[in-house]
């Protein structure tokens, strides 16, 4: 019990990272894929949040004078978060303008119809 | 088949993760780096928002490469989509009139919102991505709402180029006043005010500007495809 516990936002992240390749590998359907690729995006955010994280942690702001900067949060994982959601986003969107374009040329989403297979 | 290899190779990879975050426990005392972040940030330049130093002071340049992925990511999105030739608008049904109303009213409080949030991100949770992103949800609202309406192009892409200089001109800025790029020239002041922080509030309003008006861009040109 106290292991899972202690470790329940990396069995979290690592189940949604899991999830996320188990999708891109098994399904046919190119938005199913691309709906893997987000869930696989924000496993890999939240294990980076869960890394910088320390116990009684909170923000690190000084919003006020006087905070104890002993139980601040590292704020490196954050930094680096902050600027990944927003690339994945828009990475999504590549994605997705790619899909509308190969469905207007063949006519299908369907991996394995689509002349160069998957597997 | 594909199913049971794709399962086993799962495997492999979380017995490859459980033996490595053995090493890591969750919730130890942060890394070095990250203590010296909190214990010189304020001091070093004057944001009393760690994150915010770390995203746009220390790793200043680190966050030009991501603005710029953003950049190239919205320019293929509106290549592939924009070489497309038929290009007739579908007729729309148009909406009724509260929602239209709605989406009027509460378009400006949204972009007034994402100001907010990007101008105070040296202060408070927030800074240039998540405004951008706020102000970029407030452009979907009235796309959604009111789907004959069509955003400036000309005037987002002002917005996008003007945000992009800004952020280079003050990093060389920074080389000319003191010797290396994106240095914090301007004078700090007090911490916890809003004029505070040199050249961090400037930076994060050109990268709130820049990204909602590249957002904005990508949901137009996939509104504008669809």
């Amino acid at each position: 019990m106290s292991f899972l516990n202690s470790y329940i936002y990396y069995i979290g992240a690592f189940g949604l990272i899991l999830i996320g390749l188990y999708i891109i590998l098994v399904k046919h359907n190119l938005i199913k894929v691309i709906v893997g690729l987000g869930i696989l995006d924000t496993g890999v955010n939240l294990f980076l949040i869960s890394v910088g994280y320390i116990t009684k942690g909170t923000a690190p702001i000084f919003s006020r004078s006087g905070i104890d900067s002993e139980h601040m949060v590292d704020p490196v994982p954050q930094a680096l978060v902050l600027t990944a959601i927003v690339i994945g986003v828009a990475v999504l969107a590549l994605a997705l303008s790619l899909a509308i374009r190969l469905y207007q040329h063949y006519g299908t989403l369907n991996l394995r119809k689509i002349r160069e297979q998957k597997w | 088949m594909r199913r049971i290899v794709a399962i086993l190779l799962l495997i492999i990879v979380a017995l490859g993760i459980r033996q490595s975050l053995a090493k890591i426990p969750f919730g130890a005392p942060k890394t070095k780096v990250g203590r010296y972040y909190i214990n010189e940030g304020v001091e070093e330049t004057g944001a009393v928002n760690i994150v915010t130093s770390v995203v746009v002071n220390y790793r200043g340049f680190d966050t030009l490469g991501e603005v710029t992925v953003l950049f190239i990511a919205a320019i293929g999105l509106g290549a592939t989509l924009t070489a497309s030739t038929k290009r007739e608008m579908r007729k729309t049904q148009p909406a009724s009139l509260v929602l239209y109303t709605g989406c009027r009213f509460l378009f400006p409080l949204i972009l007034v919102f994402g100001s907010y949030i990007f101008i105070h991100g040296h202060l408070t949770p927030g800074g240039g991505f998540q405004g951008g992103a706020i102000i970029a949800s407030g452009f979907l609202l009235i796309y959604l709402g009111c789907r004959e309406r069509r955003i400036n192009r000309i005037a987002s892409n002002l917005a996008e180029s003007l945000g992009g200089l800004t952020f280079v001109v003050i990093g060389l800025l920074g080389l000319v006043f003191g010797g290396y790029f994106l240095l914090n020239f301007l004078p700090k002041g007090t911490a916890n005010t809003l004029f505070s922080a040199g050249i961090i509030p400037i930076i994060y309003i050109a990268i709130g500007f820049k990204v909602g008006s590249e957002l904005a861009g990508i949901i137009d040109n996939l509104i504008e495809e669809s």
